[in-house]
């Protein structure tokens, strides 16, 4: 067996993961794209395992340790899936914008002085949907996430700091 | 493997098949990663573990082959598969799976791609192995795993109890968050389905005065299950 057929198969896995983690909007189709990724690492481990035909068998055993990493990791992803989707009710990646950096958008200064300095973080990110140099989100779904957006903040006022933890009693 | 390499143009039988159960998975990735609809993704899914497991039996690592089998397509599709159906994913085809950066990540992966393939080639286009059978026999990986790779097999159990652990309790509702600052009403809503979700415009507002009295909790209960979405997820994440 030539070593270059598992290596080139192994390569064209990976990028087929790498177009879908870069190109998929919902975080499921992301995890799973993860895992064509993992498994072309698996193929690469095993394919150079029976080449270099190693006595302790590295290749093989790390294959399976990587299988096991990759359940715990799709575990633990799809609980915090489901932890995002009962607080969110979305799963849609670019729709998860509270992390982004308010200062890139131009109109993020202005605004969030206009609103009192109180909640900067979250009126930040509204911004973002309605910022003009991210084309995907579309009207309607930038007035949702506005909506959305406002309806986090009335409900962080009216239950403290925690959201997610005073959600969950 | 230094051994003189035979020619490309004659593949062997193994060669052939392999290429074949290549062509399949890389086949099925692709649309995993194209398909319009969520479950059927995930059931491409199982047909590319499904060839990847049929070519590590042809790269005679039969163990990891059904390692393979029963942990990606017995358990980890199935696991997606619930991930799917919990978050409530349409059924049908839905249109806006793909981002608006598909052309910018097709670029990236067609870039990928030709790199990892040019360099791939070039490097080990004189690497030949003959196939043996049994170098991965579940005797020979068991003995290594439990004589040179105890260590971290057992750090990865240890890995996987902790994975485990965190995921039950970050998809459980009725733990006790235990933090400062909890909510006044928290122990009076009693059941755990009582205010599940935060974000929800229905339970915005019962949440805002929370301890006057148990009535006010009763209809917040039930008006998520007026919507058509908010009908069942307080069973749903009461339920596992």
């Amino acid at each position: 067996m030539h070593i270059v057929y598992p290596a080139v198969v192994s390569a064209l896995l990976f990028s087929v993961g790498v177009y879908g983690v870069l190109a998929r909007r919902n975080t499921i189709l992301v995890l799973m794209s993860v895992e064509l990724m993992l498994n072309a690492v698996n193929l690469n481990l095993v394919a150079f395992d029976v080449w270099l035909g190693d006595r302790l068998h590295s290749g093989q055993v790390l294959t399976l340790f990587v299988i096991v990493i990759a359940a715990a990791e799709v575990g633990l992803g799809l609980a915090i899936i489901l932890a995002l989707y009962r607080n969110r009710r979305t799963v849609d990646i670019d729709r998860l914008r509270d992390l982004a950096e308010p200062a890139d958008a131009p109109r993020g200064v202005p605004s969030t002085l206009t609103a009192g300095g109180s909640q900067p973080p979250p009126s930040a990110p509204t911004d973002e949907g309605h910022d003009p140099g991210t084309p995907p989100p579309s009207q309607d779904r930038s007035l949702d996430q506005n909506q959305h957006q406002v309806l986090d903040q009335g409900h962080s006022v009216a239950v403290e700091k925690p959201v997610k933890r005073g959600g969950r009693r | 493997m230094t051994e003189a390499v035979p020619s490309y143009l004659s593949p062997t039988g193994q060669e052939i098949v392999f290429l074949l159960l290549g062509a399949v998975a890389v086949g099925s990735a692709l649309l995993v990663v194209t398909t319009r609809q969520l479950v059927h993704a995930a059931l491409w899914l199982v047909v590319c573990f499904g060839a990847l497991a049929g070519g590590y039996l042809v790269l005679t690592a039969e163990f990891v082959a059904w390692v393979q089998v029963l942990i990606y397509v017995g358990a980890v599709v199935v696991l997606m598969l619930f991930g799917i159906m919990l978050t409530r994913a349409p059924i049908g085809p839905s249109e806006d799976l793909d981002s608006g950066n598909r052309l910018v990540a097709a670029v990236v992966a067609v870039a990928t791609a030709a790199l990892l393939v040019t360099v791939v080639i070039d490097g080990f286009r004189t690497a030949y192995t003959p196939l043996r059978p049994g170098k991965g026999a579940a005797k020979e990986l068991g003995a290594s795993v439990f004589a040179t790779w105890v260590l971290p097999f057992e750090a990865l159990s240890v890995l996987l109890l902790a994975a485990l652990i965190g995921a039950i309790v970050l998809s459980r509702t009725d733990i006790p968050g235990g933090a400062p600052a909890q909510q006044t009403s928290g122990p009076s809503s009693g059941p755990p389905d009582a205010t599940p979700f935060p974000g929800n415009p229905e339970t915005i507002q019962p949440p805002a005065k929370p301890g006057t009295v148990q009535p006010p909790a009763q209809p917040e209960g039930t008006s998520p299950s007026d919507r058509t979405t908010g009908s069942t997820p307080p069973e749903q994440t009461g339920g596992h």
